[in-house]
Formats: C-alpha cells, sequence, structure tokens
C-alpha cells in the first residue's frame, strides 16, 4: 500500500531497522514510532478494542491513544510518544492485548 | 528509575513546550532547585516539536517563529534545571507529591511548588466517520512534518478553521506536500462579528504574518468556505470525503487522508485530576482552570501556565511561565531578581493582545461541536451521540453518570477526545449550560500505568497519596 | 408541608430498594439524595454479589438477596450486567486451607450449604492463571459480579416510575420528631411522615447521633484500580483468606482490583484521597496472586465513600430510641449484594411491624451492650 506520507527530499537523517510483526522496516533515527509505522507502507491498521474496527493514529501527540502498539514484548505503549531504536520489535494490536506479552 | 538527581525539588514543571521551558529557566536561573518533566523525546512541545532533532533544518522551511525556541531552550539549558524527557507524570496530588514514570519503573517525587505546563490539544471534531484510519487532526500531520520530514503524498483534503488550520496548509505546501482542497469551515458572518475586536490583533506581529499565508495557500489550492457538513467515507479506510456548503451545494473527492483542525483548547486532565477548579470559558468553549494573577490554581503550590491555562499561544506562553516560576520563588520566599515578576506580567499583558479577534473570528460553528444520530462520541469506547441521548433520556444527568451507563470516557484516553463534546452535548439536550452539566471527574493515573511499575514502586517514607473527588 | 407514608434519606442501591419495596406495598414515599442516586459506594464500588465469606449474622439477608438478584432484570427492568460464575476465596498457606476447611464445616452445621470447601487442585481447575502457592480454597457457585452504578440506577428507577418521589440534587435537613410525625426540610419544602428511613451510607453517623443514637460509624474510602481490556482469562471473582484483594474480569475484558485497602474520605466535600503506598500493596498482592497480571495497564484508580462500623457489621432494623425510625447502614464496604433484600426487609419492617428474614444480629441492640 502506498504511505499516506512521505519523507521530504531535505530529510537526510540515517536510516535504521525496526522490526514489525516480524517484518524489517527501515525507519529514520529520530521518527517516533507511530511516524514509522505510518511512513512504512505497511498495513498498520491496529484493531479497536471494544469492536475489533480497525483504527490508526489520530492526534500524533499523546492524547488519542489510537497509535497503542506492542514494543518489545510490551503492550499499550503510546506509539507517537516513543522513538524508535534499532532492532526495535513491533506488533500490531489485533483487538484485545493478551496479558503476559 | 535512577536517573533523577533527588526525591524532592522546590520546583517540578509538567511539560517543555514554551511555557515550561520559561518557568524551568526562571527558576532555576534563580537558584531553586527545578525539575522539568516531559513525556516526549525531546523538547518544545507542540509549537517547536522537534527543535533539537527536526530533520528540516533549512531555516526557510519552519520560519523564524518556530526556531525563536532556539534562544528559550537556550536558557534553559544554561539554567541548570534539571529536564528529564520520556518521562509521564501520571498523578500529582495535593501535597504536591509527582508519581511519574520513566523507563519502565516510577516514582513518586516530592515538590514544593508545581508547574503544570501541559499544553493545548485540538479540539474534538466529531464528524461521520472520524474514527476511520485515515482520519487525523492537522496537528498531527504538523508533528509529522516538523519531527519527521513527512507530508502528505496521495489525495488530501483538509477541514476546519483557525490560524493553525492556514499554517499547516502553507507549511505542507512549501514543502511539496499534497492537499487536493480545504474546507473551510468558518461560518458567513463571523468575520462580521469579530471585527469591532480587531484593533488589538491588527496591532500584532500575527497579523501580517496571517495575511501573508492566507494569500500563500489561496494561490495554490482550492478552496470551499462556508462548509457546514463533512463527511468521512470507506470501509475500514478512508476513500472520500463530502461535504456540504451553507449555500447548499455539495462534493465531494476521492481521498486517503482528511486532517481536521477546529482550533485547539487546554489540555486540563493533569490539572483536573490533582483537584484544580475548572470554569467554563464561554468564548473559547472549553474548560480553564481558575487562577489568580501569578497563574496559581485553587491548589495551593499548583500553577498553570501555558495553554493549558487558556488558549494564548506562544508568546503568553512564555509569559505565563515566567510568571509563574517568579511568583512561586517568591511565594517559597526564594530571592528572585526583584524586576522578574514585574517584567514577566507586562510581557504576558502585550502578549494577550489580539486573542479575542481571533477567538471570535474562529469560533467553531454547532454542528461540528455537537454531533447527531450515529457520529461517534467516544472513540476509544465508541459511543454515539444517539447513545448519549438516549441515556439522557433515561435519567443521566452529567458526564459521570454517563460513564457508568455508556462508559464514555472510560477507555484509554480517559475523555480527552471526549469529554468536551459529552458536556455540549448534554447541555443540549438538557436545556442547560455547559457549566452545570460540568465534566468527568478524573482519576489518577491520568496516564495508563504498568500494574508492575506501581508494584515495584520504591518504598520511601513519604506518604503517597493522590487526589480523586 | 409535604406528607407522605416513609420519607427515606440517602439515594444509594439501600435506599432506592427500600422505596420501591414500599411502592409495592402501597405506601407514599419521598427519598432525599443529596446528590444523585449511586453517587457513592453504592455507585462505585467493586459490584460484587457475594454470598462467600460473610459473617453468619449476614448469611440469611444474603441468600435473600442472592435469590432476588437471580430474578433482577424481572424486579427493575434490567439485568444489571450480572455475571454469575462464582466466587472463589482463594487459601494461600496450610493455615488458611484449616482455616476454611472449619469455616465450611462450622457453615454446614448451621444448616448452609453455599459455601463449598476446594482442593488445590481444584482451584488451579478453576483458576488456572493462579499462583503455585495456593493451597485450596472455598466456591460459593451462584455469587458473581454486577454493574454496580447501572444496578443502583436502575432501583432509582423503577422505584420512581412506580411512583416513589426520588429527590435528586436535594439534601435533606436533619430530621426531627414532633407530634407523631418526622419531619424533614429539603429543597426549601417541608416534609412529614410516620415513618422514616436512614439509609445515607456514610453520612448516616452524623443522624444517627443527631437523634441521641449513636452508632460507631466512620467514614472512610475504598480503593479500586481498573485496567484496560484484556482478553478473558478468569471466570470468578476472586478473594482472598489472609490478606486484602478482590479480584475480577468484567465481561467487556476489564480487570477490578479492590478489596478494601483505604484513602481518606471527607464527607463534608465529597472528596476522596488514594493513598498510592496501600495500592502498591493490592497491586503487589494480585501479581504475587496471578503472575500475568504485571503486564495490565493500570488506566484508572479511584475511591467511594463508604460508612464503616467497627464491627464490621451494618445496621439493619427500628430504632431502639425512637417510634417510626429505622436504620438500614454502616454495610462496612460489602452492602451492595444485600441491597435487594435489605430494601425488601425494612419496607416490611416498616409496613408490618416485622420481617421474616433473620436480621436479629444485624441489630442496634449491639451497641448499647455496654
Amino acid at each position: 500500500m502506498t504511505p499516506m506520507f512521505s519523507h521530504i527530499p531535505a530529510d537526510q537523517r540515517p536510516t535504521l531497522e525496526i522490526f514489525v510483526d516480524g517484518q524489517s522496516v527501515q525507519a529514520r533515527r529520530g521518527d517516533t514510532v507511530a511516524a514509522a509505522l505510518l511512513a512504512s507502507g505497511l498495513d498498520v491498521r491496529r484493531d479497536s478494542a471494544v469492536s475489533g474496527v480497525p483504527r490508526l493514529p489520530y492526534c500524533m501527540m499523546g492524547v488519542c491513544f489510537e497509535c497503542l502498539v506492542t514494543i518489545n514484548g510490551v503492550g499499550n505503549r503510546q506509539g507517537c510518544l516513543i522513538p524508535v531504536e534499532p532492532g526495535m520489535q513491533v506488533e500490531i494490536q489485533r483487538g484485545k492485548r493478551e496479558l503476559g506479552k | 528509575m535512577s536517573v533523577l538527581h533527588s526525591d524532592s525539588y522546590d520546583l517540578v514543571v509538567v511539560g517543555a513546550g514554551p511555557a515550561g521551558i520559561a518557568a524551568a529557566a526562571a527558576a532555576a536561573a534563580a537558584g531553586a532547585s527545578t525539575l522539568l518533566l516531559d513525556e516526549n523525546a525531546g523538547p518544545g512541545g507542540q509549537v517547536w516539536r522537534g527543535l533539537t532533532t527536526t530533520p528540516l533544518t533549512n531555516r526557510e522551511m519552519l520560519g523564524k517563529d518556530y526556531w525563536d525556541g532556539e534562544a528559550e531552550l537556550g536558557k534553559l539549558r544554561a539554567s541548570g534545571a534539571e529536564v528529564i524527557h520520556r518521562a509521564t507524570v501520571w498523578s500529582i496530588d495535593p501535597s504536591l507529591q509527582v508519581g511519574v514514570s520513566h523507563g519502565g519503573s516510577s516514582r513518586i517525587v516530592q515538590a514544593r511548588k508545581i508547574v503544570v505546563a501541559t499544553g493545548a490539544m485540538e479540539r474534538p471534531f466529531p464528524i461521520p466517520g472520524w474514527t476511520l484510519p485515515g482520519v487525523m487532526t492537522a496537528g498531527a500531520a504538523q508533528t509529522m512534518l516538523k519531527s519527521s520530514g513527512l507530508v502528505p503524498s496521495e489525495p488530501t483534503v483538509i477541514a476546519g478553521q483557525g490560524p493553525l488550520f492556514w499554517l499547516l496548509a502553507g507549511q505542507i505546501l512549501r514543502m511539496g506536500g499534497r492537499i487536493d482542497v480545504m474546507l473551510d469551515t468558518t461560518p458567513k458572518g463571523q468575520l462580521a462579528a469579530a471585527l469591532p475586536k480587531a484593533f488589538g490583533f491588527l496591532t500584532t506581529p500575527y497579523f501580517r504574518k496571517g495575511l501573508k499565508m492566507l494569500a500563500e495557500v489561496r494561490s495554490k489550492v482550492r478552496i470551499v468556505k462556508h462548509v457546514t457538513r463533512i463527511e468521512a467515507h470507506g470501509e475500514g479506510q478512508l476513500d472520500r470525503v463530502t461535504w456540504e456548503t451553507a449555500g447548499g451545494k455539495r462534493g465531494e473527492m476521492a481521498s486517503r487522508l482528511l486532517l481536521l483542525h477546529q482550533g485547539v483548547v487546554p489540555n486540563v486532565n493533569l490539572a483536573m485530576s490533582v483537584g484544580a477548579a475548572h470554569d467554563w470559558d464561554k468564548q473559547q468553549l472549553c474548560w480553564r482552570p481558575r487562577l489568580d494573577e501569578d497563574g496559581q490554581s485553587t491548589v495551593p503550590g499548583l500553577y498553570i501556565a501555558g495553554d493549558g491555562a487558556g488558549i494564548g499561544g506562544v508568546g503568553v506562553a512564555l509569559a505565563r511561565g515566567r510568571v509563574a516560576a517568579h511568583a512561586a520563588l517568591t511565594a517559597m520566599g526564594r530571592k528572585a531578581p526583584a524586576s522578574g515578576l514585574s517584567a514577566a506580567r507586562a510581557e504576558l499583558a502585550k502578549a494577550n493582545r489580539g486573542r479575542e479577534f481571533l477567538d471570535l473570528l474562529y469560533k467553531p460553528a454547532e454542528q461540528f461541536r455537537i454531533p447527531e444520530g450515529d457520529t461517534i462520541v467516544c472513540r476509544c469506547e465508541e459511543v454515539r451521540a444517539r447513545d448519549i441521548l438516549s441515556a439522557v433520556e433515561i435519567g443521566a444527568s452529567g458526564p459521570n453518570q454517563l460513564k457508568a451507563y455508556l462508559r464514555t470516557g472510560m477507555g484509554p484516553c480517559q475523555g480527552r477526545l471526549c469529554g468536551l463534546t459529552v458536556t455540549e452535548l448534554m447541555a443540549k439536550a438538557r436545556g442547560t449550560t455547559p457549566e452545570q452539566i460540568g465534566y468527568y471527574r478524573l482519576r489518577a493515573p491520568v496516564k495508563p500505568l504498568m500494574l508492575s511499575e506501581l508494584a515495584d514502586l520504591p518504598q520511601e517514607p513519604a506518604a503517597v497519596k493522590a487526589v480523586v473527588r | 408541608m409535604i406528607l407522605r407514608d416513609v420519607l427515606i434519606i440517602g439515594g444509594g442501591i439501600h435506599g432506592c430498594a427500600t422505596a420501591l419495596n414500599l411502592r409495592h406495598a402501597g405506601a407514599t414515599v419521598t427519598l432525599f439524595e443529596k446528590d444523585y442516586a449511586g453517587r457513592h459506594a453504592s455507585g462505585v464500588n467493586a459490584g460484587g454479589v457475594r454470598m462467600l465469606s460473610r459473617h453468619v449474622a449476614e448469611i440469611p439477608l444474603s441468600l435473600r438477596s442472592m435469590a432476588i438478584w437471580e430474578r433482577i432484570g424481572d424486579l427493575i427492568d434490567d439485568d444489571c450486567a450480572l455475571d454469575c460464575h462464582g466466587q472463589v476465596l482463594v487459601a494461600e498457606s496450610a493455615a488458611d486451607f484449616e482455616t476454611c476447611k472449619a469455616r465450611v464445616a462450622e457453615l454446614n452445621r448451621l444448616g448452609f450449604t453455599h459455601e463449598e470447601l476446594l482442593s488445590a487442585a481444584e482451584v488451579r481447575r478453576i483458576l488456572p492463571a493462579v499462583a503455585e502457592t495456593c493451597t485450596g480454597g472455598i466456591i460459593s457457585r451462584r455469587d458473581g459480579a454486577a454493574q454496580p452504578a447501572r444496578a443502583t440506577t436502575a432501583y432509582r428507577r423503577k422505584a420512581a416510575s412506580l411512583g416513589a418521589d426520588i429527590r435528586e440534587g436535594v439534601a435533606a435537613g436533619l430530621p426531627r420528631f414532633q407530634n407523631g410525625l418526622w419531619h424533614v426540610d429539603a429543597g426549601g419544602e417541608s416534609f412529614a411522615a410516620p415513618k422514616l428511613v436512614i439509609a445515607a451510607g456514610a453520612w448516616s453517623g452524623r443522624i444517627a447521633a443527631h437523634l441521641g443514637e449513636p452508632i460507631p460509624l466512620v467514614p472512610v474510602a475504598p480503593m479500586l484500580m481498573i485496567t484496560s481490556r484484556v482478553p478473558r482469562f478468569i471466570d470468578p471473582v476472586v478473594i482472598l483468606r489472609s490478606r486484602i484483594l478482590s479480584f475480577k474480569q468484567f465481561p467487556n475484558g476489564t480487570l477490578l482490583i479492590g478489596g478494601g485497602h483505604l484513602g481518606q474520605a471527607d464527607i463534608d466535600t465529597n472528596s476522596t484521597v488514594l493513598d498510592w503506598r496501600k495500592l502498591q500493596i493490592s497491586a503487589r498482592t494480585v501479581s504475587e496472586l496471578f503472575p500475568v497480571m504485571r503486564s495490565a495497564t493500570i488506566v484508572r484508580a479511584w475511591a467511594g465513600i463508604e460508612g464503616k462500623l467497627t464491627d464490621d457489621l451494618p445496621v439493619v432494623g427500628p430504632s431502639l430510641r425512637h417510634k417510626g425510625l429505622f436504620y438500614q447502614c454502616g454495610f462496612s464496604l460489602h452492602g451492595f449484594q444485600l441491597g435487594p433484600a435489605a430494601g425488601a426487609a425494612v419496607a416490611e419492617l416498616v409496613t408490618e411491624g416485622r420481617t421474616p428474614v433473620d436480621i436479629s444480629g444485624l441489630s442496634m441492640a449491639r451497641f448499647n451492650a455496654a
């Protein structure tokens, strides 16, 4: 899927590798997890915890909680507040999050 | 959470936007032990987001107002204040103890005074389809632009009103991003209503800049004026936006991205959870904290600065931050520079000019604040306008009863994205005022907290409490 | 002056249930609630519908209440989201388990059969996620949980639809007895009735003291925490023998952690102050019992204001000092399940002078012993 957003040519930051549901993604250093996901071109829609409808980030500033993801095994993290780090394992949350992961 | 140098500080500041930076810098420079906590990866808040890391290093791109933040940040760095990023404050209690989470563990810190500078958030914009993937706030797009150099590259619609609406469009276009149509929701006749208050605005630098920005955007993008209805359509993903104007004209556009904006409102969750009294602001149509002239709330020792004290913009935020810091220093009996408080107050009075004009001009229309029918009000719990009206019919008299009936406001966002809508919707349905209806009783933790972090809090002699009502 | 058969002070589940039953008996009623029905303990408690582990003096009332809960939808037109998968008391040591054995034997001797002893293996079968330290337990199979605010509101609504005059946002003045009638001034009006019921929760102590009949009631603020939604992993409600904990998963997936650690209550301002040190103990207890809980996210903590009596038993019955006065208060953190039967029993006492359910152990008489 073509991403809705693209990096401007002036953005010359180095990239780093993260994994989204096991798939390798090149993210830019300094991006938040939520921004990296939106720029990845992958289908990163999570399921809502109530009815399971798809959702994507809405506010990108920490208030809407639509960007919740599992990062390195810890669930319900606000992807818009956390910068990417090399090797980070990101899982898209489908439905209610399982306890213990 | 070993990064903290101490368990107690003269001043704890929450939020590293303009107000928080100014407050922490002023306090630390005057010798107060100062801790600045911010949940983002770097300083700047929303307006100076990405100040130290933005890939938009060509200064033309974000303009002078953005880069002005560097000077304030420089003062903060020189001041000796302890600054911690990615630190989430989850509780403040009336004895000024601060629960803060950082790096997967939590601590409780005792403050003598606190400045809450949690800023603003965009007003909820509950239109049909606003929960579809591909519908975002304009502020979200601006965040992506400033911190990641990301601009819309697929068919994009921007809808709403207010200074940020135009500013963002200008920035996206300047950087080669894509905007197909702008839906201006400013109601017909509102400019005429605002004009009597325009004098203050005309004397501000915003006026000239604003005109330039409008001209630039208008020359490049199709603009639909006086839009009265907007709907987002799609199955699991936005694919089409439809609209209607005051003149009855309908339009539609195939679109992957819809950016919504109808102004900003104070982000009140933290201050309310401490028990600070808030009043309904009839002009800005939002809650604002009840403050004295120093910015002190009804909770002794708890100051509120920046847009969280009432929307005023960068200049006002800086001034309020400095006023609060100097007042807190004075209250602690610390020797602040004699001229500090009066100079900060003068700065504040000047910065406030022109606000009333903008408030009147960009007062959002009722149909974009008070939805009906199937439109979702509470995104987290997926509660619709008609559910709320039914609950009112069987006797729900305020937002707190609605929580019990429908779970509105009980999801992870804790009412941030539905609170204002619920208050105004219930006020309208019951034929009363937002003030009478009130707001959610907000609870700590104001941000979700891992159970293990609470279980593993270090044992400290200090009492560990937070208020709820 | 507005003349009624009965006046009720307090719009929790108790006052509202009494109002409803009085209407069934044909009595005219006005109920005063200073905030709104279910604003305090009745609306913000853990929602436990529990016969398990009750003091023997409460058991007859609790059994009668359970029978009403099981057909609650017929009575108040709302199922209150009642969800019954039993409640389990978990023993965490050999000594705990011995206490459990003795308890079940004692109840059997008294003729009560609702509590059954469980071996450690049986507890693990019912609660697969429970820690290895569990040594057994007791189950009450008909128990469960409901949504407290919804239940209290449904009682209020049904009572009103049957003709009870429910006045929310109206604080009752202190009552006085004059010319054979109880007088209450409220909301700028005067009310009088031959009968008065005090069902004012944490605020009841003040009224009792004013009437010269002090009861050792302390306002307290039991604290609760709730997590975000997770997939179902526990069916019954869990309580402990030796530590404070009540733990359950609602049908929507959220997990409620409570049990009675206390914050501070201020009955003049309706405010409560959480004690994070004690919530920390709750967090530790639950994560020791269910290690998987460490990764749960707490989205909210709160406290309700409740009246606790020194012996942790309520007062349900007539005043010993005044004619026409009845108490229904001091439920000491476990009154929600008792609401339906207490409302029925007090309505019977008010209209007929007696009730078939044995509430002798809940009488005011126990405070006059000294």
